[in-house]
């Protein structure tokens, strides 16, 4: 059972702001759907098979890149080539 | 020689989210020269919008094609517009789009199925030949039978994921959606072409042309296809829908799946967990709605993704971050690939003795709009075509009748790679009923 | 002196040299390119773009895996290392978790009394560098970040040793001996900005660890660790308690500090990486022929050139200064070494020039006429310096060849007669001198030959001078 705290933990976990007023449904929710998949307590421990897909490599050969332009086509905030993002400092 | 294509079919259902009232193709002579082809927003277009749906990728255009774009601009398709989807793929009816739900093209009032909804709307209505979608647990069949046409969701690495925006990595596939099992099946024969980029994906070209001739082929109903939860008038189409396939000269028997009881939770925490980490690089830096540079980051990129990121999506961004999290994975995340080995296991076994698994797509038919409002029972209505999702293996839903004026989907599933006998089976039906 | 009660691990993070990136096609080769024009879908974490693993870096690995004589895993597996940054385009890292390329190997240093000492390393993992941020200030003083993602994707190897070693020294030494078989190997380029990274565990015995993160070179590892020690044991001498951090060192001022952020408390939700199949490599080991490394070649050089120990080690510790090396000593491999190790290295550095931008074959030149006994050692130093100070920047074609320098300033060995006149002179002009080597200084001698050796301004041989020195002193006495 979690808590509106434990919620409040995991979204800042995310990276994901929600807002006081939807805490609580969210977390009734979210109850609800580990009630749920806590089935999954019932499969007992097994063994999972490795693809048969191994060593998928890549030689080392270059590959023409994007331009500047079209990497920062979708940017925003760009600065002498440099695409601007918010300060962590 | 690029042509143009007009496309100015009204799009009554909200089929679409991006539309080119004229497309350009090339008159390669390939095999889809001048067909007008609808595209999932999921999958990316260059110099075209690409939204998945979601508010937090408006105005994103990409600067590549996804490998299948390439295969089909090749074959000499022109890609109208991009289709209405839930968000990401968290959904299985369209209603949670940024956009709008798309409805039913039968009744209006129903959802279309989901996520790719708008693809089998576009296809069902007519506004385009084929479409393409994406299937994570249904996505692709769930629609086709809500709206009453053919999708078909390939073995997992028959098609390449390059340029698919990632929901769930491991689960998901690109696979046509048509009106019937032969346009299906040339659009297969297209998007299946390899790609180095993929590294997941198998060298396994498809080139096939459908057979009716199914006599012998050993068909395989599991109970749990038609158990609780499962409209007995649904369930009753299916029935006779298989009887058409005996008629064919398919021999059936009935099979049991035990490890279906957890299908639905092994599919939800898979497909969360790998989209709460697929979800991240949505940080308004190099793509999406601006962010505000001059704020902290944290605080930054949780007010921007508490804001653009939809209801369902959040919820399965948190569920799925909080299953990854010390002392959480073993008991979720490792479980469901356990689940998910005993669910390929169960179809091994079967496929031991049959050829295709038979039984309805979804459990009812396309329900109200607004209907399954509650996470629990959205989810419910995987329980038919998660399966599939989690052993990877080939499925198909084609039309079988209807109920209540609503169409039913039937589908087949078949073993790895054997995606050529599954568009066999759904021919066969298909001829039987036509 | 070692200290047993202080304990140290290393994290060291080195750029793996590879045409392309880890998981793209991208060339690394960016230093001197604009921002972000080293970038494609994959590394600019654009939506739909999937990751394919570059073959190079995984051979790299295996090179360095086999060197350092560790267990190639049957199986192993990428994961994704999930944690919000700006630089970090994916919001995930594609690193190595329970499953990485390699696992318990050893290599061996000295201690700080020279005995040698295995040190063990637990693991090798690859994984890739995010972009790199740089911090800016706007006008109105709102501070924002500008983002370059050329070093999105770059391929790493993170080698974790386990808490062995016991000294700052020692670790700066390990660091350094890790360094030369790498560039051995040719796996990494230690001249390349930023090629190497170290996060350094410490702790004093009883007491809880600190781990100093983002260490950007081999003499801040060494002030880093020397700094913590202190700090740590002021700490306990007090009576205080050590907080189990994560810290982050100030290369400019040569302290660390905490960094009590939330980043301490991360859970990075490490996930088996979807997109990228299993590598299961261990028996492409035995297919790996490794060069000759480090401690064989010095051994090598001793015995073949019969140097000294000293000089090996100098000389094998970086593999250019050893090519360079046996590409010169074919002449006289003592006067080579000796040339080489003793004074060019610290020339070249004293101009901050590197050992590639000194052409071989003027060099060598140099050694001949040295050992011919053509000029002098002194003449030599100045021929050396007068080379290095014109090539610097210079094409090695136009290199002005000692033989021509000694010509042109004239620094032919004096012989004989040529300085018989100049000593007949000092003697003349320093009668006190002469009157105190009389009165039995044997220090006068030193004076009057070093008045000699400066009016031919070190032309004539030392050896030869005091000699000759000697003669015509005893001469005026008859
Ligand atoms: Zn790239």
């Amino acid at each position: 059972m979690l808590l509106e705290n434990d919620v409040e933990g995991i979204a800042k976990l995310a990276d994901i702001q929600i807002q006081k007023e939807e805490l609580t449904e969210i977390t009734v929710q979210f109850n609800q759907i580990l009630e749920y998949i806590d089935i999954l307590d019932s499969v007992s421990e097994g063994e999972v098979s490795n693809s048969e897909l191994i060593n998928v490599l890549r030689e080392d050969v270059v590959i023409p890149s994007l331009t500047q332009e079209e990497a920062c086509a979708n940017a925003n905030e760009t600065e002498d080539g440099h695409i601007r993002a918010p300060r962590v400092m | 020689m690029a042509k143009e294509y007009f496309f100015d079919k009204a799009d009554q259902t909200n089929a679409f989210i991006t539309r080119l009232d004229v497309a350009m193709y090339e008159e390669s002579g390939g095999p889809l020269q001048g067909k007008g082809i609808g595209i999932s927003d999921n999958i990316s277009t260059s110099g075209i919008p690409t939204t998945c749906a979601s508010r937090i990728l408006a105005g994103y255009v990409p600067p590549f094609d996804a490998h299948v774009i390439t295969l089909l601009r090749k074959a000499g398709a022109a890609i109208v517009g991009k289709t209405n989807m839930d968000e990401f793929g968290a959904g299985n009816t369209t209603e949670h789009s940024a956009y709008g739900p798309t409805t039913n093209p039968n009744e209006a009032s129903r959802v279309a199925g989901g996520s790719s909804g708008g693809s089998a709307a576009a296809v069902a209505t007519g506004m385009v030949d084929m479409a393409l979608g994406s299937d994570t647990g249904g996505s692709i069949r769930s629609p086709a039978a809500f709206c009453g046409v053919v999708g078909f969701k390939p073995t997992n690495g028959r098609v390449s994921r390059y340029g698919l925006i990632a929901y769930s990595s491991s689960m998901e596939q690109i696979g046509p959606l048509g009106k019937t099992v032969t346009d299906v099946n040339t659009l297969m024969s297209v998007i299946a072409g390899p790609d180095p980029r993929d590294a997941t994906m198998y060298d396994r070209p498809y080139a096939h042309t459908p057979s009716k001739d199914i006599a012998g082929m050993k068909i395989a109903v599991p109970d749990e296809f038609f158990g609780e939860g499962v409209d007995p008038a649904v369930a009753e189409s299916v029935r006779t829908a298989i009887r058409k396939l005996e008629d064919a000269g398919a021999e059936t028997m009935t099979c049991s799946i035990p490890s279906m009881s957890h299908a639905l939770a092994a599919h939800y925490v898979t497909g969360m967990c790998e989209a709460s980490t697929n979800l991240s690089r949505f940080d308004g830096v190099r793509f999406g709605p601006p962010v505000e540079t001059k704020r902290p980051w944290h605080e930054e990129f949780s007010d921007y993704r508490g804001m653009f990121f939809g209801k369902e999506v959040q919820r399965r961004i948190l569920l799925g971050t909080f299953a990854l999290t010390e002392g959480y994975y073993e008991k979720y995340y490792a479980k469901a690939q356990v689940a998910r080995e005993n669910m390929r296991k169960d179809f091994l076994r079967i496929f031991r003795d049959a050829d295709i698994i038979a039984g309805p797509t979804m459990p009812q038919i396309a329900p109200k709009l607004g209907e399954k409002s509650d996470p629990i029972s959205m989810y419910l209505a995987d329980i038919l075509t998660a399966p599939a999702s989690l052993a990877g293996v080939p499925a198909i839903s084609v039309p079988c009748g209807t109920v209540d004026k609503m169409p039913v989907g039937l589908q087949l599933i078949g073993r790895h790679f054997e995606d050529e006998r599954v568009m066999d089976a759904a021919f066969a039906y298909e001829s039987e009923v036509l | 002196m070692t200290d047993k009660t202080v304990i140290i691990g290393l994290e060291i993070h080195c750029q793996l040299n590879t045409k392309t990136k880890l998981f793209c096609g991208c060339s690394t080769d960016f230093q001197r390119d604009e921002p972000n024009t080293h970038v494609c879908p994959i590394c600019l974490g654009l939506p739909g773009a999937l990751p394919c693993l570059n073959k190079q870096a995984v051979m790299h690995a295996l090179k360095v895996a086999k060197a350092l004589n560790l267990t190639v895993p049957e199986v192993s597996e990428f994961s994704r290392k999930n944690y919000f940054y700006p630089d970090l385009p994916a919001g995930y890292q594609i690193t190595q978790d329970d499953k990485p390329i390699a696992e318990k190997g050893i290599m061996e240093v000295d201690d700080d009394e020279g005995h040698p000492k295995k040190i063990r390393i637990t693991r090798i993992h690859l994984e890739e560098d995010p972009g790199r941020l740089i911090h800016k200030t706007s006008r109105d003083r709102a501070g924002y970040s500008l983002v370059d993602y050329n070093r999105s994707c770059i391929p790493l190897i993170e080698i974790v040793t386990e808490p062995d070693l016991r000294s700052p020294k020692e670790a700066r030494r390990f660091l350094n001996k890790l360094r030369s078989t790498l560039e051995y190997l040719e796996v990494f380029d230690g001249e390349r900005e930023g090629s190497i990274r170290v996060d350094a565990n410490i702790s004093i015995k009883g007491h809880n660890r600190v781990e100093c993160k983002n260490i950007s070179s081999y003499k801040g590892v060494e002030k880093a660790l020397n700094f913590e020690i202190t700090r740590q044991r002021n700490l306990i001498r007090k009576g205080q308690f050590i907080e189990q951090e994560t810290r982050h060192f100030l290369e400019g001022r040569g302290i660390t500090t905490s960094s009590r952020s939330k980043e301490n408390k991360n859970d990075y939700r490490y996930f088996p990486a979807p997109d990228l199949p299993a590598l299961r490599v261990s028996e492409w080991l035995k297919d790996i022929v490794l060069p000759e490394l480090p401690d064989a070649r010095r051994e090598r050089f001793m015995t073949q050139y019969g140097i000294s120990e000293n000089h090996a080690r100098t000389l094998t510790g970086d593999l250019k200064v050893a090519n360079f090396y046996e590409s010169v000593a074919g002449a006289d491999p003592a006067i080579a070494a000796i040339w080489v190790a003793d004074i060019l290295l610290g020339e070249i550095n004293y101009r901050s020039m590197r050992i590639d931008d000194v052409p071989t074959m003027n060099i060598a030149d140099l050694i001949v006429l040295i050992r011919d006994g053509a000029i002098t050692d002194k003449s030599g130093v100045e021929v050396l310096r007068t080379m290095l100070d014109a090539c610097m920047g210079q094409d090695h074609e136009a290199c002005e060849m000692p033989a021509d320098i000694v010509t042109r300033l004239g620094l032919t060995k004096a012989e004989g007669d040529d300085f018989t006149d100049v000593i007949r002179e000092i003697i003349a002009a320093n009668p006190n001198a002469v009157a105190d080597y009389r009165a039995g200084k044997k220090g006068a001698v030193n004076f009057l030959v070093g008045q000699v050796m400066k009016t031919t301004r070190g032309r004539a041989d030392p050896k030869e001078l005091n000699i000759a020195m000697d003669a015509a002193l005893k001469e005026t006495e008859d």
